[in-house]
């Protein structure tokens, strides 16, 4: 099963590649993409750090609610391992 | 008689060229903050022995040698050669370096459009586009409308660009928030096996990589 994550609900200032749209959204890890450079730090021209970069899917209704076109449509965006936390499912 | 037009009188109308159109304004505005910027950094670039302006002329043309046909040649080939198709899927970046095109540092993922599936590509945040395979993007990638509506209700936009997709096939949005860059592999036309490797990469359209339409049929 494929791993669930929340993308971080913050609103840090300066250069952000989170989507505003997708914050505080809960996904699936559609692949892992290796580490890149922290553009956090990079957009400053800073020594940014390699962090690790995943896909995540999610689906339309996540993200839209009722007001998706199509619920089981989804979308796929690339978000960096310190924007994103597990979801743990606990047992009922 | 360089037009065809139908409506043209004998005599010019006032403020109209020769061939009946107006005279475009010469581009004597201020320049915006950017353009100033891009002036003051290249100048000093090469003021500083960093760069010769012919390097950058030859950027420029390197940039503008790339088109969709680049891409156009990477999708015939999956389409008929299923080893190269998985090659392409896994990697795309290094695909498109086997097929001899120099594409720098892009980080290219290819992404299937099947029967149950279609995808669309759009960068939200700006306008990333994978330049160094297909050129430069179409203007309108790079509105704020598309870009917004692209993921919001990304059927509708489909529609208004002529393809109305069954509600049984998934649609897939690809939004370029970091890294990677995208193109969609389409899915074959019906009625295309006999035809060549460049047969088939001439009903490849760069919207088709976008996501945004479909191939030509043949």
């Amino acid at each position: 099963m494929a791993e669930r994550v929340r993308v971080k609900a913050l609103t840090p200032p300066g250069h952000v590649r989170v989507p505003w749209y997708l914050r505080g959204k809960t996904g699936e890890i559609e692949r892992p993409l290796g580490a890149f450079h922290n553009p956090e730090q990079l957009a400053y021209g800073l020594s940014a750090e390699e962090k690790p970069l995943y896909r995540v899917r999610f689906s339309m209704a996540e993200i839209w609610g009722d007001a998706a076109e199509n619920p089981n449509d989804t979308l796929d965006a690339e978000i960096y391992a310190h924007w994103l936390e597990k979801v743990v499912i606990h047992a009922a | 008689m360089p037009h065809d037009h139908h409506d043209h009188d004998d005599y010019h109308h006032e403020g109209m060229s020769s061939s009946g159109h107006p005279y475009r304004a010469d581009n004597d505005g201020p320049l915006t903050y950017w353009q100033r910027m891009e002036i003051a950094v290249r100048e000093l670039l090469v003021e500083k022995s960093h760069l010769i302006p012919a390097q950058i002329a030859t950027q420029i043309e390197v940039m503008d040698a790339r088109s969709p046909a680049n891409g156009a040649a990477v999708v015939a080939r999956a389409w008929i050669d299923p080893d190269f198709k998985a090659r392409l899927l896994a990697d795309a970046s290094a695909a498109s370096r086997e097929m001899g095109f120099d594409i720098g540092p892009l980080n290219l993922i290819a992404v299937e459009n099947t029967a149950d599936a279609h995808n669309l590509i759009v960068c939200t945040l700006c306008s990333c586009y994978p330049r160094n395979l297909l050129g430069l993007p179409p203007d309108w990638y790079k509105t704020r409308e598309y870009r917004s509506r692209a993921v919001r209700e990304p059927r509708a936009v489909l529609r208004e660009f002529g393809l109305d997709l069954a509600e049984s096939v998934a649609v897939r949005v690809h939004d370029s928030t970091a890294d990677m860059r995208y193109m969609v592999l389409p899915a074959r036309p019906e009625g295309t096996e006999g035809l060549s490797q460049e047969q088939l990469a001439s009903l490849v359209t760069r919207d088709s990589m976008i996501g945004t339409g479909l191939p030509r049929q043949p």
